[in-house]
């Protein structure tokens, strides 16, 4: 994905010259239903699209056509079209999908389905589903290599990261880490597996290779009871230095060295953060506020809150345009 | 592409690239070796759970509160399927051994056979007197029981045993649950109606208790004799709609009406029969519990949506008290890695044990007397209303401590 918006960016110095990075941001607004768009740049709503039941999951197909949407209630994946943000298709996830990952060479789809512990794996073009793969008690957190043969899927329940193997479509490993593991994110550089879990409190660093837990990461917040704290996102910079975790009901975001492992601030944004991510020039994180109702623009230079937007009810994940 | 990217961050992004490159061909080196744990096959670690219940139909009052046959047995069974599937990564397997014995029953016959067919935890819902007669028992035997159905408090005081940990939330727990909630919605004069058994009097007692906790006022209280009519008759409801006019007629003014009645003579009747228009709570009304049908809460849809598919109803809290049980020894297998009762036992019994069940925060045991800490619902028969400990009642070591006896307080000595 992002030797993906390697290409683009220096085709992009080629030929085009328009003003002010403006991305497009796509959130899922979980309880009503909707997709709320907005512009990076004048950090306006510019349009709310109508969706299927309890949008959750979404991501951005690498050129930035389609948008892919986990409505979990209608159990199905949604494809919108991003020039017309027009539904233009439908995936077979399998029930309740929650959470998915789109394959570095953006040909498949590898989705949890909570509630039958398993992982589908969709060719995006044929509409099929090429393989279920059993993993744990509520499957959710889902990240894919670099190279994209090695996929991660969390299981709440069961607390382990299981190792996929993308061509045999076999777990290969299983690591223990805390309890719920909500998310699982590649390093850039394929090194590490961070994987959050919302109700142990802490991130497990995994080393990719030895495929063990080399660091656990815990966090405190002062005047915070610990329990509010309760990572879910996460997203490490494309220069692998930084990392940032959504702590959840406890409305920060934890940003983290990724070399020494400190916590170096914690963020205010807005209530139970979730979901986040950054924009592709690397200077805006985007993180969704679910019982707030909005969505917080932090500035990754000096790491502050910009502004915050109001968008739907429950803000859930939140996608964002390569160009 | 709606932006121009300057040259230095393509440049930086090819850098990656290169870098991203690399990387690949070391992740693809990983991948092609085999996992350790696929060389040799490991013996399947047997982890045999029991089940011991006393069970005897039962009546209630509503149709809608006739318990289903399999009450609680249904939780631990859904858990049991749920540590299989985490087990299948680690060899592990579990069964349940169910035992049925009546409520007045002897129990501790029933528990040495669930011992001898090599069971070392046991999920028991029992009554009081059944539970002590096999602690000392379980001791002995280095088993774990436990307890989902008993709510009594002597259980974790006077009366707390090393061996016997403790799901089901206690009266006082409940209680202190609902009063938060009122004293927070500023309804803080109750009048207190209970019944005449003696489960009705411990929970009156319970409500008591948290009133003089929380600053709720009990203006008055009245006891409703069971006289030992039928709970069901054909024409009966008419007359229910008088007598319970005429029994809340004298009170003073209030805003709550707290019912005590376990015993299911009453207390389902006394919601819009009041003389005067009042909210009710406590076993009617607006009920505390440790887990309600309808709470979707923290995840709690997968749950409630695995429960109904598998056993066909809604998940009671019996069920989920049970599910816990089971979990808690799924739990300790899975870190301790094996089937080891000792080390299964020292792992719930220490510092890094906790279980997640749905309740928004990890659940561990109160280290004084071993009740399972946990937020308690407040709802009705249709929503979860709230979640209690409410907002701002705060407490030194844990807030779910706000909920039962204290450890400051307790009367517990484990033995």
């Amino acid at each position: 994905m992002q030797r993906r918006a390697c290409a683009l960016a220096i085709l992009a110095t080629g030929f085009m010259a328009n003003p002010a990075w403006a991305y497009t941001v796509y959130v899922s607004n979980e309880k009503d239903n909707t997709v709320t768009v907005v512009d990076t740049a004048t950090m306006q709503v510019v349009k709310t699209v109508e969706v299927g039941q309890r949008p959750r999951g979404i991501t951005i197909s690498h050129d930035g056509k389609f948008i892919y949407l986990c409505a979990s209630d209608d159990d199905t994946i949604e494809i919108i079209d991003t020039a017309t943000l027009q539904i233009v298709g439908t995936l077979p996830s399998g029930p309740d999908p929650e959470l998915f990952v789109l394959s570095p060479d953006g040909k498949t789809l590898y989705v949890a389905n909570e509630d039958d512990n398993l992982v589908t794996a969709i060719n995006i073009e044929s509409k099929q589903v090429m393989a279920e793969i059993p993993v744990g008690v509520e499957p959710e957190g889902m990240a894919v290599s670099p190279d994209g043969k090695t996929m991660v899927n969390t299981s709440e329940t069961t607390s382990m990261a299981h190792f996929i193997d993308t061509d045999s479509h076999e777990v290969t490993d299983n690591v223990l880490v805390d309890t719920r593991p909500r998310f699982a994110q590649f390093k850039p550089d394929g090194s590490q597996i961070w994987v959050s879990a919302e109700i142990g409190g802490t991130v497990s660093v995994i080393d990719s290779f030895k495929r063990e837990v080399v660091k656990k990461i815990q966090f405190a917040i002062a005047g915070l009871r610990p329990e509010t704290i309760q990572p879910v996102g996460i997203a490490i910079s494309a220069d692998g230095k930084k990392a940032y975790v959504a702590l959840g009901p406890a409305n920060h975001v934890a940003v983290i060295n990724t070399e020494t492992y400190e916590v170096e601030k914690y963020i205010l944004v807005g209530q139970r953060v979730w979901h986040l991510d950054f924009t592709p020039d690397q200077k805006t994180l985007i993180t969704t506020n679910g019982n707030s109702n909005d969505i917080t623009f932090i500035d990754t230079a000096t790491d502050e809150p910009v502004q915050s937007v109001t968008v739907g009810q429950q803000p859930w994940g939140v996608a964002i345009s390569p160009h | 592409m709606t932006s121009a990217v300057p040259g230095t961050l393509a440049a930086f992004l090819c850098l990656f690239f290169q870098t991203a490159n690399v990387t690949d061909v070391m992740a693809q080196e990983a991948t092609d070796k085999q996992p350790v744990a696929t060389d040799r096959p490991q013996k399947i670690a047997e982890i045999r759970i029991g089940y011991l219940r006393a069970y005897a139909p039962q009546l209630a009052l509503s149709l809608l509160d006739l318990p289903p046959r399999d009450e609680g047995v249904a939780g631990a069974n859904v858990a049991i399927g749920d540590n299989n599937t985490t087990g299948k990564f680690l060899s592990q397997k579990f069964s349940l051994d169910i035992t049925e014995v009546k409520p007045d029953a002897d129990a501790a016959q029933a528990f040495n056979e669930l011992i001898a067919k090599g069971d070392r935890y046991v999920v028991a819902d029992l009554s009081v007197r059944q539970l002590l007669s096999i602690a000392d028992i379980a001791r002995d035997k280095g088993v774990l029981v436990f307890n989902v159905g008993a709510t009594d408090d002597s259980l974790r005081e006077e009366d707390c045993r090393i061996n016997i940990f403790h799901v089901a939330p206690t009266r006082s727990m409940l209680a202190d649950a609902l009063a938060q909630y009122l004293v927070v919605k500023k309804w803080p004069n109750w009048v207190l109606l209970y019944g005449s058994h003696e489960r009705d009097h411990l929970y009156a007692a319970a409500l008591r208790r948290a009133a003089a906790r929380f600053g709720g006022q009990i203006v008055a209280e009245k006891e409703f004799k069971d006289t030992g009519t039928a709970r069901r008759t054909d024409t009966g409801a008419t007359q229910i709609q008088q007598q319970i006019s005429v029994f809340t007629q004298d009170l003073p003014e209030h805003d709550v009406v707290l019912v005590a009645d376990e015993s299911e003579v009453f207390g389902t009747y006394v919601p819009y029969r009041t003389w005067t228009p009042r909210l009710v709570a406590g076993t009617a009304g607006l009920v505390a519990s440790s887990w309600h049908p309808a709470s979707e809460q923290w995840g709690g849809i997968q749950m409630q949506s695995r429960f109904l598919r598998t056993t066909g109803r809604r998940m009671l809290s019996k069920d989920m008290s049970a599910w816990t049980a089971v979990r808690a020894v799924g739990e300790a297998s899975t870190r301790t890695n094996g089937d080891d009762p000792k080390k299964i036992s020292d792992y719930i019994r220490s510092d890094d044990f906790s279980v997640a069940a749905f309740k928004g925060q990890k659940l561990t045991f109160r280290k004084w007397n071993h009740q399972l800490r946990q937020p308690i619902l407040l709802g009705d028969t249709e929503s979860v209303v709230s979640t209690s400990p409410q907002e701002g009642y705060l407490h030194q070591i844990s807030e779910l401590d706000t909920l039962g006896v204290d450890q400051p307080e307790t009367k517990c000595v484990l033995k």
